[in-house]
């Protein structure tokens, strides 16, 4: 990672180390159990509300935050003004709930996002959505009017945990300047305990300047809320002995494997039973996509032999997934032989929209191991896994490439992933141009995807490669493939990328469409491009230069390579404007509530 | 232009025989279950905190599941409130709202009461005058009080179950009905049984054991 700018002198860093290892680190904070912590000499003691807030994203271990300044947040904005935590402005709150989703999938750790009340905290709204669709952890913290204002129509004022609670897994509105750091550290715990998901803490400005001297508790969740680990042994036998007997298995692997820390488990679980694994899109990197049981992702974008593979598997062991219609199609044509073991942490996701015959509810790396240990012996499955080799062959990802015609978003996406490294880490905005990423870049990594699944968030590519960025290692390069529609929506971000010299590369696949709109009319809205059309797009390489980013342009394929290299070798952040061919189409393609195995290789069988 | 991938086209690849319902499960031929909404109470206990109301009426609206009454009140517990939901659902319906339920942070424990659980609703009648005797005895027939009457009306309390009501209702409607009031369904399980006791682990190890309740509450 670059350099990055940071507000606290040297001799402030050696104070805050000194904090760290005197009773604010998290592992000791949370082996006390809801005791206030024990107050070392160079902790300075909470005076406030909002004192006591930084005191629990201190004590949750919170490096950074991502947040816009505002009327009703001022007084935590104060109080993190004295804190070692790094407060990186956004240029926009729907970038800081973006970047702190980001975080949040990279480090595991939930992100934390800040805005003020009113607009602030209903800009967060949709970075707050898509973590909610994704069950990403991220913990946002929003100003609210005075008390005394709330109710009247006070300037800035919204009924923020009324907007909230339909996209948050829990939110409170602080009303107890004695409580409210007690109140941060719950969301913390609510954030990533179980299946992850975004938690939000109202702060009356009343509040958060009132006098307190009353330290948070240490992150708990609340009494009511209990998590399942392991599944019921019945359960599991019954599934173990399913699979021993199964002739036509499928490891399908959803995002709660990568959330769950269970990639390694369901690995060595397929390449011990040879069991072919395909992948949900937020589950991309649980399976390395280069291993000759990896079928990759099925679904609306999927592969061919993925989509054959779930068509016609008769046991298929679904882990962390929740059955998207993106990822079903038509639900009466879903795996219509297979018999469903459901692995999950969160049981309403049992049978909610696929029928579970083995439903199993718990942490997946625990369940995994259960599963394991109960298998006695592998399936027979040598024509089946034949049968996936040849479906590989017959539907094979490919594309024609010409010297003479635009540049082919596929190549593009192939000579980004060939100059970076296996660790690199992808995120995108939402269009063509992550259905092409998921598609041709080879992932083999978990936490190396970053993406807006269920929400589907154009604008998600910027913001969350500047949280992604900050949860990387140093050695790991971040790429953000993204589309000029999507680029268009947050590229503001750009000034938080220079001012924190952010090492991004960000590669735009312009067609000056918005692409994915496109595509469907041309199949269902007999080619009328109503309002898809972006003809208009600015020269994205200039405005880069504009912001004081490097701008790089690609218009045909002999600039690929030599622009991609210099663009990822740019110490800092860089925007190519790559020009590719603007008819260019997604395939294979399962028309909406369509049956996976239909899906279409060409517009013609649309 | 041609554009896409090669490869047989749909139309000669072979597809498997089975199908799922709408509700995913899949379709045995020889066995086929459909699935009818019925109607049934689910008590879940909460916490007795502000907002409560709404992060579960709003998880009905959001979630479109079809409620017929909810009510809600405080318990032996201070700070443990009841709430009880009249829903009409498909099984899959039914097992989705107490999950659902059971996933919101206040909500302690949910529960789908048994057909003879105690359910209970008041109504308030209020009624054209013009014949009190009358009025009154029509009261009597449904152990109902008069809570109030004037000149001009009299209104009646009545307390049962939901089909008492219809049916006080009905007989009350020879006088002229004014307004009615109605509190919707409370219930208690009978006996030692407790009406909701069961924690989220409990009750997620039978994430699908769907209760096959094959009657209807009906109402006593």
């Amino acid at each position: 990672m670059s350099e990055r700018a940071a507000k606290v002198t040297p001799a402030d860093e050696e104070q805050n180390d000194d904090q760290i290892t005197d009773g604010a680190a998290p592992d000791a904070a949370s082996e006390t159990d809801s005791t206030a912590n024990v107050e070392s000499e160079t902790t300075k003691p909470v005076t406030t509300g909002a004192e006591a807030v930084v005191r629990a994203l201190e004590n949750a271990g919170v490096e950074y935050a991502f947040g816009v300044q505002g009327g009703a947040i001022m007084p935590v904005y104060d109080a993190l003004y004295d804190s070692d935590i790094t407060h990186v402005t956004m240029a926009h709150e729907q970038g800081a709930a973006h970047a702190a989703d980001a975080y949040g999938i990279v480090s595991g750790d939930p992100g934390v996002c800040l805005a003020t009340s009113g607009p602030g905290a209903t800009n967060l709204v949709t970075g707050i959505a898509d973590a909610d669709m994704d069950s990403d952890p991220i913990v946002a913290l929003t100003g609210q009017v005075p008390t005394e204002f709330v109710g009247n129509d006070a300037f800035q004022e919204t009924d923020t945990t009324g907007v909230t609670t339909p996209v948050t897994k829990d939110n409170t509105f602080a009303n107890d300047a004695d409580r409210v750091g007690t109140d941060v550290s719950e969301a913390f715990a609510l954030a990533r305990e179980g299946r992850p998901g975004p938690t939000l803490v109202d702060l009356p400005k009343d509040i958060t300047k009132a006098e307190t001297d009353r330290e948070p508790d240490a992150p708990k969740v609340p009494d009511t809320y209990e998590v399942q680990e392991r599944a019921a042994p019945e359960i599991v036998a019954a599934a173990a002995e399913r699979i021993e007997n199964a002739a036509r298995p499928v490891l399908l692997l959803g995002g709660g494997v990568i959330k769950g820390e269970a990639s390694e488990a369901c690995r060595e679980f397929a390449l011990e039973h040879e069991i072919p694994v395909i992948t949900t899109m937020p589950g991309i990197g649980s399976f390395p996509e280069d291993h000759e049981l990896s079928l990759e992702m099925a679904g609306m974008h999927g592969t061919g032999y993925a989509n054959m593979a779930i068509t016609h598997c008769d046991t298929l062991i679904g882990i962390g997934t929740r059955f998207d219609d993106r990822l079903t199609g038509g639900i009466e044509t879903f795996a219509p032989d297979a018999e469903l073991i459901h692995v999950d942490i969160d049981p309403a996701e049992i049978s909610k929209n696929i029928y579970a015959d083995y439903p199993l509810v718990g942490d997946a790396e625990t369940v995994v191991g259960q599963l394991s240990a109960a298998v006695d012996s592998s399936p027979e499955a040598t024509k089946w896994r034949a049968q996936c080799q040849q479906w590989k062959s017959d539907y094979s990802m490919a594309y024609d490439a010409p010297e003479d015609e635009p540049v082919q978003p596929e190549f593009v996406v192939e000579a980004l992933d060939e100059a970076t490294s296996d660790r690199a880490i992808v995120t995108t905005g939402v269009g063509q141009h992550q259905m092409w990423a998921c598609q041709y870049w080879t992932f083999t990594e978990p936490r190396t995807w970053v993406s807006s699944h269920g929400l589907g968030a154009m604008g998600y590519g910027l913001p969350s490669a500047i949280g992604a960025r900050l949860a990387a290692d140093d050695d790991q390069e971040v790429v953000c493939i993204d589309g000029d529609g999507s680029f268009l929506m947050t590229l503001q971000g750009l000034s938080v990328a220079v001012r924190e010299n952010l090492d991004i590369t960000v590669a735009v696949l312009n067609n000056e469409y918005i692409g994915m709109v496109r595509q469907w009319q041309d199949a269902f809205f007999e080619g009328r491009h109503s309002a898809s059309d972006y003809h208009w797009m600015p020269e994205f390489d200039k405005l880069a230069e504009a912001f004081g980013a490097k701008g790089f342009r690609i218009d045909d394929y002999d600039d690929v390579a030599n622009t991609i290299d210099a663009a990822v070798a740019y110490d800092g952040p860089s925007v190519i404007d790559v020009h590719i061919d603007p008819d260019a189409n997604v395939y294979p393609m399962v028309p909406s509530g369509g049956d996976n195995g239909q899906f279409a290789l060409t517009e013609d069988q649309l | 232009m041609k554009r896409g991938l090669d490869g047989p086209a749909p139309e000669e690849r072979p597809t498997p025989a089975g199908r799922r319902n709408k509700q995913g499960i899949r379709i045995d031929p020889e066995v086929e279950v459909t699935h009818a909404p019925r109607r049934t109470v689910i008590s879940a206990l909460v916490e007795h905190e502000p907002g409560v109301l709404s992060d579960v009426s709003g998880l009905f609206s959001r979630r479109q599941f079809n409620i017929e009454s909810l009510t809600v009140g405080p318990t032996e517990d201070e700070d443990r409130a009841r709430m009880t939901i009249v829903v009409e659902e498909t099984d899959p319906g039914i097992d989705q709202v107490e999950k659902q339920l059971r996933k919101l942070v206040p909500v302690i424990s949910v529960r789908e009461l048994e057909p003879d659980a105690m359910r209970r609703e008041l109504a308030l009648i209020k009624v054209e005058a013009d014949r009190p005797d009358q009025v009154a005895a029509v009261a009597d027939m449904y152990d109902g009080n008069t809570v109030d009457s004037s000149p001009e009306t009299a209104t009646i309390e009545v307390t049962g179950a939901r089909q008492k009501i219809e049916a006080a209702i009905d007989t009350f409607s020879q006088f002229g009905i004014r307004e009615i009031s109605r509190t919707g369904t409370t219930a208690l399980a009978r006996g030692t049984d407790q009406t909701a006791a069961s924690g989220t682990a409990q009750s997620a190890d039978q994430a699908n054991q769907h209760r096959h309740h094959t009657q209807t509450a009906d109402d006593d």
